[in-house]
């Protein structure tokens, strides 16, 4: 008998949920649970991580991150004006900056700050400048395309009104452009400090005393130390999420509130 | 600049007001001209209309006046800057020229009162308390002291536009250039818009008013002029050009605008 549209569609539905359910129960039968709980879910073990992994290790995650953000914020706005520009080589050091930092791997510029430049000026920089320096380079390249949407979404009549009432055109910028294209970036920029927060791991391939440890490294030590397999990592990771999930939570509230609002 | 206003409708001048005069202004973008050569003089507390079809050039040609569009050719005065000189300083000179745009172009993240008061803060280095107490009487004056703290979004069309009017006459202006300052706007919220024009023309400010409200023209402008493509066709008291207008051209457009619903469709 031939079925309505609406009744294909929930047959549709039905089949793709199967496929879902069956799939999932494979993966669990296929599962070694015996060996990969001894490596991976033994909790029986991980006590001497607290409360270091709170004091220490979420802290400097949370210090390296909030480090990187705010030279990656500074040096991103000061990217996308240069990109903005009209005058044509701040455009294209702009646009070269932009490119290459976008194009790397984060993890090679950790290294090039943290071992390239001591040995190429035979100065030894301290741990914290050398996360806030490369965090804030790669950060910075994201942030300016962010920024640059963001400035070109303010309505031209909004710098126009500006510099009528007898703004220069840099005060017009500060006063009247950039707080509305802030507001405009607010949930991509949320999504940058998210990316930022799990970069900072990157930080692991430097030599790190115990005091400066953030989450991942925290994690890698307790591998090592504690012989309960891999689960100081598990746990490491579980505390990136009480990090990103309220920052996913925050950028969708920023989203909905710029959605209500008309512009 | 602040010449002693004879104002032309007899009533008495409370504002400063600036002459303009334009000479031979030609503005192209590309190959397209747009302004042919424009020679027009605005006396200090005259309200000057500039109608035409769309397209014309009128609106180019105001935003020439505080140079958001840069001329090509020719000269503009603005009481006593030369805008056109290269070595002008545009801010000084925008602080002197009021402008009102089609789209209003209210500061979304800043209430009325500090849509008024942050040029004059910012700009003139007014003080806070000073500022406010000037922009709240700008805002009485539009009639709108009681929305001082609302938010552009939770205004009118109308409301916002009294707003940017107010905003623009915080600045204490000797001239106000309006570009289409109606034609955004619900009808039943034109009236209080042009009232408001009306009242400022009255107290002598200088106007230079790009519109289509053909009314207000008669009634309010001291001259009339008609622009089609890129040149002024005919000028003149503002009775005369629209009620007895001697162009072909401006026969045609005010027949269109004025009765829109007899125009024959022709083949």
């Amino acid at each position: 008998m031939a079925m309505t549209a609406r009744q294909r569609a929930r047959v549709s539905l039905y089949v793709q949920a199967g496929i879902f359910v069956v799939a999932i129960a494979a993966l669990i039968l296929a599962t070694d649970w015996k060996t990969i709980g001894n490596s991976v879910f033994n909790f029986g073990k991980i006590g001497p991580m607290f409360p270091g992994i709170f004091t220490t290790g979420l802290v400097n995650t949370l210090i390296y991150t909030f480090l990187g953000f705010i030279v990656g914020l500074s040096g991103g706005l000061l990217l996308a004006l240069m990109k903005l520009s009209s005058f044509p080589l701040y455009r294209w050091i702009a646009t070269g900056y932009i490119e290459f930092f976008r194009g790397v791997p984060a993890l090679l510029v950790f290294i090039a700050f943290g071992y390239g430049v001591p040995l190429a000026f035979g100065v030894s920089w301290n741990i914290t400048l050398v996360v806030m320096v490369s965090l804030g380079i790669v950060a910075s390249a994201y942030i300016a395309e962010t920024l640059r949407a963001g400035l070109q979404a303010v309505p031209k009549g909004q710098l126009e009104a500006a510099r009528s009432l007898g703004m220069p055109q840099w005060r017009a910028m500060v006063t009247i452009v950039i707080p509305q294209a802030f507001k405009i970036v607010l949930p991509p920029l949320t999504n940058e400090v998210i990316l930022l927060t799990k970069d900072s791991s990157l930080i692991y391939v430097l030599g790190l005393t115990a005091s400066q440890y953030e989450l991942t490294k925290f994690g890698r030590d307790g591998i090592s130390s504690l012989g309960a397999g891999l689960t100081p990592l598990l746990v490491a990771g579980a505390f990136y999420l009480i990090i990103t999930i309220p920052l996913s939570l925050l950028a969708r509230k920023f989203e909905s509130r710029s959605a209500r609002t008309k512009r | 600049m602040n010449d002693v206003v004879n104002n032309p409708r007899g009533g008495t001048a409370t504002v400063h007001a600036a002459g303009v005069s334009i000479k031979d202004l030609r503005k192209s973008y590309g190959t397209n001209e747009v302004l042919k050569g424009i020679s027009l003089d605005v006396a200090p507390g005259a309200v000057v209309c500039l109608i035409g079809p769309s397209g014309s050039g009128k609106s180019t040609l105001l935003r020439c006046v505080n140079l958001l569009e840069q001329p090509n050719q020719g000269s503009i005065h603005v009481g006593g800057f030369e805008a056109t000189h290269p070595d002008v300083d545009i801010d000084k000179m925008r602080r002197k020229v009021g402008m009102v745009f089609q789209q209003f172009n209210l500061f979304p993240h800043l209430d009325a009162k500090r849509n008024c008061s942050i040029a004059q803060t910012k700009v003139l280095k007014r003080s806070q308390a000073e500022a406010d107490k000037v922009s709240m009487h700008n805002l009485e004056r539009v009639g709108l002291g009681h929305l001082s703290d609302r938010f552009p979004d939770q205004l009118s069309g109308g409301q916002q536009q009294r707003v940017a009017i107010a905003r623009a006459l915080s600045m204490d202006p000797e001239l106000m250039l309006f570009d289409e300052p109606t034609s955004a706007l619900d009808p039943e919220t034109v009236g209080d818009v042009l009232s408001v024009m009306r009242n400022l023309a009255k107290e002598g400010m200088t106007m230079l008013v790009v519109t289509h409200e053909m009314g207000f023209a008669r009634e309010v402008a001291d001259r009339v002029v008609f622009m089609d493509g890129g040149v002024v066709v005919e000028e003149g008291v503002a009775e005369q050009v629209i009620s007895a207008p001697t162009q072909p051209r401006t026969k045609e457009f005010l027949r269109r605008v004025l009765d829109p619903t007899h125009i024959e469709i022709q083949e």
